[in-house]
């Protein structure tokens, strides 16, 4: 069940887009966030929707791929849409059924507000796609260099950040492990309520935390005897330089917000 | 040159109660003096609770000697401000393989050491291609750790040791968790890394099989070094090995028990190889009589 879950995962093609330094494709996922709020009219959608699939096909990810990370979203997606739908108030009443009415403002909104969300979940998931963790980690802890300034240990974060990363595929194999040894003696995890089912977790969430504790201190000591003292005097075997095809992605960054802001503003809202 | 050097080492556990009273002291080391030379197999048997692994993390400066010395390549343990070049000279390999790889990409993690200690980029690139050769992991070098067997996790272990160009290697049980398959592939890396990269090898283990090829094997309980010699030596005292709840190779043990049924069989046997030309004597001598 957990290995279907394909939202932050990497999926490794060599394509330009994951070639980009980590900094601009963070940048870049934040700008697009942000630019989703810009825009209130159908031109809008019809823009990110054509820039985010150009994104996708320079990235060479099967869209399919992708698409199938909405899965785990889904219920957050119709719960957002339905009440949006059912609850917008308005003038144009189409339906009425009973005190439930949809009106054409809800309508109008409940779409929008599902193909936002769909573009948001797609851009970002992206991001991870083409970003293996640790270069994900090397370029927040690049951008919050300057947070240094005000002891902020951002090279500890980011260490920490890119450890647990590594460390959740070799726990949820352990998770497995210990449910299959419990499920052995006849420990039962399938049936009852959910607070029974819940319930019958907290057996496999203490040894798991004890082993975890275990790991982490046989991790910090490997990590000493590897000579690792913090951040100081620390070099880089794979440091970030922008390069050219940065500037160029950067440049597109800002074709791209300029085109937003301009359908917006110049052509007639749908 | 010594590339350890222990004299007389203690290292006491204090247990103590809640008020903090000592409640017991449990000696792990028992003035163990111990001389590696450079370029040295030295192999520490033992049976669980024996000192080994408190003794190999002595080495390392991850603990400190109550009383005695140690000396390693020169430094003094106990100094404080030596205590990274103490680590960088002695590298150690831990038992996990999983708890002590900490990139998410084979060639990351191998860097991870050099990165440490401050060594520039290009030479950190040379230095992950020459280890990760020096331990056949090169083609897995953009893998991912957690898709690698425990062997080659063991060898990738090994090989972020090696990146950081340490005169010694320590390995601490670095087979015990690995299949039959696993544990030959991790043996004859460290062996050749020995005898190719003339790296001194302290190695750790309860398995009596890979300790043939040593220079020289210590055998310890309860704290306190009990035997000492060349394998052969070592292996030819069965009863007293035994005595101490170690198990001698196969071929050893059955020779012995011929031996001690009247066949006129050398003492110490190691190898299969041996077991058989020793067998052919016995019987040509039985022909030629």
């Amino acid at each position: 069940m957990i290995r279907d879950i394909t939202i932050g995962q990497y999926y490794p093609s060599g394509s330009i887009i994951h070639r980009l330094d980590p900094r601009i494709k963070l940048i870049g996922t934040i700008v697009y966030i942000v630019s989703m709020f810009l825009f209130d009219t159908f031109w809008g959608y019809l823009v990110t929707g054509l820039f985010l699939f150009g994104i996708i096909k320079a990235s060479k990810v099967p869209l399919k791929y992708i698409v199938k990370g909405l899965k785990s979203v889904i219920i957050l997606l119709l719960f957002t849409v339905s009440f949006n739908l059912f609850l917008t108030p308005g003038e144009h009443e189409l339906v009425r059924i009973g005190f439930i009415k949809i009106t054409a403002e809800g309508l109008r909104f409940a779409v929008y507000m599902g193909l936002r969300l769909v573009l948001l979940i797609l851009g970002s998931s992206l991001m991870t796609f083409t970003t293996t963790p640790n270069e994900l980690t090397d370029g927040i802890e690049r951008l919050l260099g300057f947070l240094k300034v005000i002891h902020v240990p951002v090279h500890e974060v980011a260490m920490m950040m890119s450890i647990a990363l590594r460390f959740i595929p070799i726990l949820l194999e352990e998770t497995d492990k210990i449910m299959k040894a419990q499920q052995a003696r006849g420990a039962d995890f399938e049936t009852g309520n959910l607070i029974r089912r819940a319930k019958a977790m907290v057996p496999i969430l203490v040894p798991l935390f004890i082993s975890a504790f275990r790991r982490a201190g046989d991790l910090a000591m490997a990590m000493e005897a590897r000579c690792y003292r913090g951040g100081k005097g620390r070099t880089k075997m794979k440091p970030l330089k922008y390069k050219g095809k940065d500037m160029m992605a950067f440049c597109v960054l800002a074709v791209y917000i300029l085109a937003i802001l301009g359908v917006d503003r110049y052509f007639p809202m749908i | 040159m010594r590339m350890i050097d222990a004299k007389k080492l203690v290292f006491e556990y204090i247990r103590r109660d809640e008020e903090g009273n000592v409640e017991a002291i449990n000696r792990a080391l028992d003035e163990v003096t111990l001389d590696v030379m450079e370029g040295d197999f030295v192999a520490i048997l033992g049976h669980n609770g024996s000192g080994k692994s408190t003794m190999a993390k002595h080495i390392n400066a991850i603990l400190m000697p109550s009383e005695g010395t140690l000396y390693v390549n020169g430094y003094d343990t106990k100094d404080e401000e030596k205590i990274w070049d103490i680590r960088q000279s002695a590298g150690m390999v831990f038992q996990n393989p999983d708890n002590q790889i900490i990139a998410t990409v084979v060639e990351e993690d191998v860097g991870f050491g050099p990165e440490n200690l401050g060594v520039p980029t290009e030479e950190i690139w040379k230095r992950v291609e020459e280890s990760l050769k020096a331990v056949g992991m090169y083609e897995y070098r953009s893998h991912s750790p957690n898709k690698l067997s425990g062997g080659q996790k063991q060898r990738v272990a090994i090989a972020g040791i090696m990146a950081m160009r340490p005169k010694c290697i320590i390995l601490d049980e670095p087979t015990a968790m690995l299949d039959p398959n696993g544990r030959k592939e991790v043996i004859r890396t460290i062996r050749e890394l020995n005898k190719k990269e003339k790296v001194t090898v302290l190695l750790i283990t309860h398995y009596m099989d890979e300790v043939i090829h040593a220079d020289k094997v210590l055998v310890m309980d309860s704290g306190k070094v009990v035997m000492q010699g060349t394998p052969r030596e070592i292996f030819s005292q069965v009863d007293k090995l035994k005595k101490y709840r170690l198990d001698v190779p196969q071929v050893t043990e059955l020779a012995y028990e011929l031996k001690k049924q009247g066949m006129p069989l050398p003492d110490g046997i190691l190898t299969r190889d041996e077991f058989v030309e020793a067998m052919m004597e016995v019987r040509n001598g039985a022909f030629t009589r």
